[in-house]
């Protein structure tokens, strides 16, 4: 059998797939924060703890209130959005005419009230959530062993994040909110309630987040730390893509799931820091990022 | 001697115990308090300290004991900052708890230098009362050479002899993963890889799927706390146990089998120094221990933090005093007795050695309900269960 750099073509394929997967999830939450950084010009640091929030609702949902999974990956979105939407109109709206720092301190203050309340109320053990009957067992592909759950895992990630880009950039509610992040006072000249507009679109970037915690919270295991370990490195993601851009956001999440796929096989010990080495270099090279506009 | 000098003999007598036994204190609980440990030590441990001290009704024997306690976050640049303010500034005189083996390690060291004592529950690593051995430094619950002698024993014994091992890149998994191999290897299996995942992980598909494909009869979990729980719920996820391999968590606390629910964690076979379910002592200390902590049963990190204090109090109270030679030498001469841990001893190298269980995880349907998790395999007497004394390599053993 021929082997590729020492290792088994078939295993290659499999920790490619694998990559992708985890892709999925770095693309999901790095579109989440490029939304509301592109849109508000706000560093979102809360995206972690509202990714951790969605896990826990889903959990909450179908042991409290028999909500199935299917149900959550809608009404835990809205819920969790609608959290962000309180956020926003309290809090965050009173800081756009301050420095980025304030909103970067704000909502990391928040993420560590949202993260210290879940683990006094849960602990940090983690509470197990199943995967949906429908989608448990797997495909054998012949290389490797698919679980169902993460090819929908990929799929739907593909097609949340394709959506968001195609209604921010192809439509024309895209285009009123790209218009009202270049010149809010011309927009609000033509009639369109940018403050509301501006709302619902920090809704949404949170809904984001919490429809990747439904997603994760059957194969992590839901605990309040999830989202800490996680949004560090989906910063480093949006930070490679470039600060604010969809696309970019998208593609450096499946590009960098594969990269991290690829140093756990090759180096396993260096998986957890390549993210950032490529960060530091792609900084050094390409300052605004790989797919950012300097501005 | 005429009765006036006895009366007064024996009142000056019974004055001297009684002023010379007011002996103030400090105990410091250093653990992980946020992150993933926080289930199997944090706020039990300390819950657990304070039991030992109403236990053993400290106050009513003149002995004031205080308790504080800090989250070192499992780093050891937290632990070893805190661990010299506490010595310097706080005047703690020993340090309790202290899980993760590289922020137990930095700890042991401090204390050292500092003349204290370390009473170590939550750490695993044999290098405590090994290589980096200490005087002021106990090592009580378990170690890396006890869960290999408990489950890796017993693993190749009933056939799985290919290892694989899933290790955690710190001083912890390491230590556990060449005891071990050590022990697998001497019982005539063999070690075919392992790969070193990063400290704290979230996603370990890819590592396991490098094990299937090493074709090992079994894949050691040299892991703790959430990575193993991610680990086995994984491995069910991609379908490496049906396919054949086994898994052997080789730390597992019965707070992870909590959050893995019998499912999926049915099975499996572990070592643990405690269970609440072995005999009524533990029943009785147990529910205790629960109706403060809002329910949930004490890991045996926590029984570990209640047997280590029960052991120092009583050393402080022979000793009349804290000072530091005087307790570990009573401690290290004189036999443990305690409601947890029964009957133990502590050896001169710092190790306490107990009896410790191998025990094997229930299935949904032989499970009463909530935290009735194990059966006991068998008992593995305290004088096997730890690593030999001249095995270990510390420099206070002549």
């Amino acid at each position: 059998m021929f082997e590729l750099l020492g290792i088994p073509p078939q295993a290659l394929f499999g920790q490619l797939l694998l990559g992708l997967i985890n892709g999925s999830f770095y693309a999901l939450l790095s579109l989440g924060l490029a939304v509301i950084f592109g849109l508000l010009n706000i560093i979102n640091f809360s995206h972690g703890a509202q990714y951790m929030m969605g896990a826990f609702v889903a959990w909450m949902g179908l042991t409290y209130l028999g909500i199935p999974y299917w149900g959550a990956l809608i009404v835990v979105p809205l819920v969790v959005g609608a959290t962000g939407v309180v956020i926003e109109r309290l809090m965050i709206s009173r800081l756009y005419h301050l420095d980025h720092l304030y909103g970067l301190l704000l909502t990391f203050g928040l993420a560590l009230i949202i993260q210290g309340l879940f683990r006094n109320g849960f602990g940090v053990s983690g509470l197990p959530y199943s995967i949906p009957s429908q989608l448990s067992g797997g495909t054998n592909l012949g290389f490797m062993f698919l679980p169902n759950y993460r090819a929908w895992v990929v799929v739907a990630s593909l097609l949340v994040c394709f959506g968001t880009w195609f209604a921010i950039e192809r439509t024309r509610l895209g285009a009123y909110l790209r218009a009202a992040t270049e010149n809010p006072t011309l927009v609000g000249a033509f009639g369109i309630n940018v403050p509301r507009m501006i709302t619902l679109t920090y809704g949404f970037g949170v809904a984001l987040a919490a429809f990747a915690g439904v997603l994760a919270a059957p194969i992590y295991s839901v605990n309040p730390n999830m989202g800490a370990d996680l949004i560090i490195v989906v910063f480093a993601v949006v930070v490679i893509g470039g600060m604010g851009s969809i696309l970019g956001a998208i593609l450096t999440g499946f590009g960098l799931g594969i990269v991290e796929g690829l140093t756990k096989v090759f180096y396993p010990e260096a998986s957890s820091v390549a993210i950032f080495v490529i960060m530091a270099i792609v900084l050094l090279v390409k300052p605004a990022g790989l797919f950012g506009r300097t501005a | 001697m005429n009765f006036k000098t006895a009366t007064l003999a024996g009142l000056a007598a019974m004055l001297m115990t009684g002023s010379a036994m007011a002996v103030d204190v400090k105990l410091g609980v250093l653990n992980d308090r946020s992150g993933i440990y926080a289930d199997l030590s944090g706020e039990g441990s300390v819950v657990a300290a304070r039991m030992a001290i109403e236990d053993f009704d400290a106050a009513s024997k003149g002995i004031n004991v205080e308790v504080i306690s800090a989250d070192h976050q499992n780093k050891p640049d937290v632990a070893s900052t805190i661990a010299r303010q506490w010595y310097d500034e706080e005047g703690v005189d020993a340090i309790v708890d202290v899980p993760t083996s590289s922020a137990a390690l930095a700890v042991s060291e401090i204390t050292r230098e500092k003349g204290k004592i370390f009473l170590n529950s939550g750490a695993a690593s044999t290098d405590l009362t090994g290589a980096q051995c200490a005087p002021g430094t106990a090592h009580w619950t378990y170690d890396t050479y006890a869960l290999a002698n408990g489950t890796g024993r017993a693993m190749v014994e009933s056939g799985y002899k290919n290892w694989y091992f899933l290790t955690a890149d710190y001083a912890f998994g390491h230590s556990l993963e060449a005891n071990t191999s050590k022990v697998v290897e001497e019982t005539g299996g063999s070690v075919v890889g392992s790969v070193r995942h990063p400290f704290p992980g979230t996603d370990f598909s890819s590592f396991l799927l490098q094990a299937q494909a090493s074709g090992a009869d079994v894949i050691g979990l040299a892991n703790a706390g959430g990575d193993t729980v991610n680990s086995i719920k994984q491995a069910a996820e991609f379908g490496i146990t049906q396919a054949g391999q086994a898994l052997a968590g080789l730390l597992i606390f019965i707070t992870d089998v909590h959050a893995l629910g019998l499912e999926t964690a049915q099975g499996l076979v572990l070592t643990e120094a405690f269970y609440w379910d072995l005999n009524d002592d533990t029943r009785e200390w147990s529910a205790r221990f629960s109706e403060e902590m809002g329910g949930s049963k004490p890991t045996m990190v926590h029984a570990g933090v209640y047997s280590a204090v029960t052991h120092y109090l009583k050393g402080v109270e022979a000793a009349d005093s804290k000072e530091t030679e005087a307790v570990m030498d009573w401690m290290k001469s004189n036999p443990s007795q305690d409601q947890v841990f029964g009957e133990g001893s502590l050896r001169e190298d710092g190790r306490h050695l107990h009896d410790m269980y191998l025990f094997q995880v229930k299935s949904p349907a032989e499970s009463a309900g909530d935290w009735d998790y194990y059966k006991l395999l068998s008992t593995i007497p305290a004088e096997v269960a730890f690593m030999p004394l001249e095995d270990g390599g510390c420099a206070l053993v002549e």
